[in-house]
């Protein structure tokens, strides 16, 4: 994990102007008080314009660290920026001067967050929070930024957007206050949107409701996105491509269908084979074995190696590279092959 | 809103009879002979003992008695007449000069607080584990620790003696200049608290989600912390200055004491020292008005400030 060749990123060759957001073997760390914790280990992905990127893990797999990095909001310290290059447009965003960081924010790339009561400032109203926005980075009129704040509400289809400007968050539902944090990250029509778990907080039936959202939005507005989620039943439907993570690493890099179809990572087998389904009704639920490693102690070799059916002494000892597979997917396993071969496991 | 507001005032009639008469029972309840206490070291002839036993219902004996005194009290106050005090001077009069000199030494001591205490809070927050931080740290641990008792004569001695910048003692209708140095003395206190409770306010609301959702839409540090961050963060620091505000306007009996200062703690005191019980069970009855509608206003603000809270 410490060699320093960027690695190709798969399933789409480079266009000639280069990707729209490109992360290149990225590292963080977290220097705490009982260690240091390598969260990102070598992180790379693309975004091309107008596509939807889920990045899959569990909790703690660096997902949103990635997503943080990105936005230029990681607690520096803790997290310290080892190395790598997250580039917007041909620009390195970690070399740019904090005061051009910031302009890209919200205008180019923005961020929805997980849970929207936090997320939202509990004192301000929220067309106020909306606006403020408008405000202060395009600025606009008080009353031009009440009207698009009117609009973009609509636009996330609150229902009577005109009369909640001047409601709190808490005084919102869990679906809606999650569709005025959508809103304020439209606000300044932003060309990436990273959802970040965007409907982990939220009940099953507003879940679908808000991913259609984001769908529908990304379509009509001609964003890319980035999803985060480790719901794999989320990503389906919405996502053109899906990184897998595990350990602050991309396991498996691939596209949906051919992801599903066949994974070629122990990892993704195991994900997809613990997902409920109902014409496999009556035996018990497969579940991966052990849990994720701690990331002050990531295990040798190959991190996922204690806990995967197909470790042997190799894995131990050798970190895998990223192989690319004949349909241009990568997957870090000494045995891709042999996995993504292996249907019946 | 209403109702809260109307249920706060009702149960503030209960406690104000509660707090007049435990004060009222402790103050006379404890006393062998009034009217001796009255006359002092001087002998009462069989006729003014006559005459004051009339006057004051002392012939009326036993709890039956005490309570007649009471109400008889308490009518009066009702109609504004807070009585005389043993030396015969009306105490509504007392009360009346010794406000406002209460009152002024009472905001130079939150102007004190709200001036270097808010503001020191606020850098030491945003600095967390600075040499500021844990400067302020050390410094105010070390006006916690010292009572007020110590804290008031030390810096009369220094500050109006050894060094004279400010006059050791207030006197008859100080100016603020007289007060400057008793007003620092006792927002010191308050300064200390007020500094510890904005500092890990601010600390706490720097690490909220809802900080990086304003430092994700591009804001400038300078309205995220000035904006965003110090409106959550003085919730708690303004409620805890309404409840010292009502503290100080009350009156300190130390400061005033030391610093020789007319105001309310120092007759308050005084009543105490002399066993006059008219003087205290008037000053203490209007202190406990004071104290409720301090704390009512505190209250109300707290909904006013955070739109969470709602009192029904």
């Amino acid at each position: 994990m410490t060699e320093s060749v960027v690695r190709p990123t798969p399933a789409s060759p480079t266009p000639p102007g280069g990707h729209l957001l490109e992360v290149r073997d990225l590292h963080v760390e977290f220097r705490t008080g009982e260690g240091v914790a390598k969260v990102i280990n070598g992180v790379s992905y693309h975004l091309d314009p107008g596509e939807t990127l889920a990045v899959l893990g569990e909790s703690g797999s660096g997902k949103s660290v990635t997503a943080q990095a990105i936005m230029g909001i990681l607690d520096t310290p803790p997290a310290v920026i080892r190395s790598g290059q997250i580039r917007y447009r041909g620009r390195d965003l970690l070399t740019l001067p904090e005061e051009q960081r910031r302009q890209v924010r919200g205008k180019e790339i923005a961020i929805i967050f997980q849970d929207a009561l936090s997320a939202l400032n509990p004192v301000f109203p929220v067309g106020w929070q909306i606006g403020e926005t408008l405000r202060h980075r395009d600025g606009m009129s008080r009353a031009d930024a009440r009207r698009r704040t009117v609009e973009l509400m609509d636009l996330v289809r609150i229902p009577g957007a005109a009369g909640r400007l001047g409601d709190h968050p808490h005084q919102f539902s869990g679906g809606m206050r999650q569709r005025v944090m959508i809103a304020m990250a439209l606000a300044l029509n932003p060309k990436v949107l990273i959802a970040d778990e965007p409907t982990t907080a939220l009940d099953v039936t507003v879940q679908a409701q808000i991913m259609d959202l984001l769908a529908d939005l990304r379509r009509d507005l001609d964003m890319a996105m980035i999803l985060i989620t480790h719901d794999l039943g989320v990503v389906a439907g919405v996502a053109d491509r899906i990184a897998v993570m595990y350990a602050g690493r991309i396991v498996e890099h691939a596209d949906v269908r051919a992801l599903y179809r066949a994974p070629a990572h122990p990892y993704t087998k195991g994900l997809l084979a613990s997902i409920p389904r109902l014409d496999v009704r009556g035996r018990e639920l497969s579940t991966i074995r052990g849990l994720p490693p701690n990331l002050m102690r990531i295990p040798t070799g190959c991190p996922f190696h204690p806990r995967c059916p197909y470790a042997r002494q190799v894995c131990v000892d050798v970190v895998p590279d990223d192989l690319v597979l004949a349909d241009g997917r990568t997957s870090a396993c000494h045995f891709a092959q042999e996995v993504h071969d292996d249907r019946a496991r | 809103m209403f109702r809260f507001v109307l249920r706060r005032l009702l149960q503030m009639v209960l406690a104000f009879f509660g707090t007049t008469l435990i004060v009222y029972a402790l103050m006379f309840a404890g006393q062998g002979d009034p009217i001796q206490a009255l006359a002092g070291e001087r002998p009462v002839t069989p006729a003014q003992r006559a005459y004051l036993t009339e006057k004051f219902h002392l012939d009326r004996t036993g709890v039956g008695g005490f309570f007649y005194r009471y109400f008889d009290y308490l009518r009066n106050l009702l109609q504004g007449d807070l009585g005389q005090s043993l030396t015969g001077r009306s105490i509504g009069d007392i009360l009346a000069a010794a406000w406002p000199v209460t009152v002024k030494l009472a905001v130079i001591a939150m102007a004190v607080t709200i001036l270097f205490g808010v503001t020191a809070g606020v850098l030491a927050g945003i600095r967390r584990a600075s040499l500021f931080d844990n400067a302020t740290l050390v410094l105010t641990l070390l006006v916690l620790g010292i009572p007020t008792i110590v804290l008031a004569p030390l810096a009369q001695y220094l500050l109006g003696v050894r060094w004279p910048l400010f006059p050791p003692t207030a006197g008859a209708d100080p100016d603020l200049y007289a007060l400057l140095l008793p007003g620092i003395v006792l927002g010191s206190l308050s300064l200390a608290t007020a500094l510890r409770l904005t500092r890990t306010s601010v600390a706490e609301n720097l690490r909220a989600d809802y900080v990086r959702t304003a430092r994700s839409k591009g804001l400038v540090r300078r309205r995220i912390i000035g904006v965003h961050v110090l409106r959550n963060s003085l919730i708690p620091v303004i409620t805890f200055l309404g409840v010292e505000l009502g503290n100080l306007m009350s009156g300190a009996i130390i400061t005033e004491g030391v610093f020789n200062i007319p105001g309310v703690g120092f007759n308050l005191f005084r009543g105490i020292r002399t066993e006059d019980g008219p003087l205290v069970v008037g000053i203490v009855s209007v202190l406990v008005v004071v104290y409720l509608v301090a704390n009512l206003v505190v209250d109300v603000l707290y909904a006013v400030l955070d739109p969470r809270i709602r009192y029904e």
